[in-house]
């Protein structure tokens, strides 16, 4: 049977270092041929927002296209295209935060959820990994 | 009882967060119980692998028997050079990480 790894997300986009190396422990565990579940709550229910959007640099006068300015939005596209047969990335919006913060219109790929899918999803898993804010 | 092994990812700056001297306190504590245990440091919490480091616990851990990685991309992020890392840790990509939280019997816990 595949390992299964669930990791909980809390952090916010653009604040902390914790979800970049999120983003590389699912990447290396898909690339590993691990299944992973994601349970994304609190403030990274922003991570997938679809209305996010590159900037331009006016301090140092980049256009948008020079800033190649990396979105979280982005990011997560890219690990469940990566994950979105087998090894299967299952990614999880913690529906009560959603609310709270109107982060509803989200990319592809992304289900709304709640604890008790955190709970089934560690229980079936071979690890869970919770990467609290500091 | 079940041998657990135990893996801590600390990735905080010894230099703003006290606590993560308990952190080094369990895993060497876990160690002297015969479990096996890794520290893998990580972002900010690579600042404490440097042997310059004063006051940093990654000594003792080694002392301890602890293994001690260093997330291969958190130094260069910061311009620390591969041999600036203390006696006894050793650089380790994501996916060693990776394969360290999957195995048997095993405890991981984010710092």
């Amino acid at each position: 049977m595949a390992e299964t790894l669930t990791v909980a997300l809390m952090d916010a986009p653009y604040e902390a270092a914790a979800s970049t190396t999120a983003f590389r422990i699912i990447a290396a565990a898909l690339e590993k041929g691990i299944n992973v579940n994601v349970f994304a709550y609190e403030g990274a229910v922003s991570l997938t927002m679809k209305e996010q959007a590159p900037h331009a640099n006016p301090v140092k006068g980049t256009s948008v296209e020079e800033e190649d300015h990396p979105t979280t939005k982005d990011l997560v596209a890219a690990l469940v295209e990566l994950g979105k047969s087998e090894p299967k990335l299952t990614w999880v919006n913690c529906g009560l935060c959603v609310d709270e913060r109107g982060a509803g219109n989200w990319i592809e790929g992304v289900k709304r959820g709640g604890p008790a899918d955190f709970l089934k999803m560690a229980g079936e898993s071979t690890r869970t990994l919770v990467i609290p804010t500091k | 009882m079940t041998e657990s092994r135990y893996v801590v990812i600390e990735s905080r700056d010894p230099f703003d967060s006290a606590d993560t001297a308990f952190v080094s306190d369990t895993a060497a504590s876990l160690r002297k119980r015969g479990r096996a245990v890794t520290v893998y440091f990580v972002q900010n919490g690579v600042l404490a692998t440097r042997a310059g480091a004063r006051g940093s616990h990654v000594p003792s851990l080694t002392k301890a028997g602890v293994t001690v990685l260093a997330d291969e991309f958190s130094p260069r992020e910061r311009g620390i050079d591969r041999g600036e890392l203390s006696a006894g840790v050793r650089e380790a990509s994501i996916g060693a990480l990776v394969d360290l939280v999957v195995q048997p019997d095993t405890k991981t816990l984010w710092h």
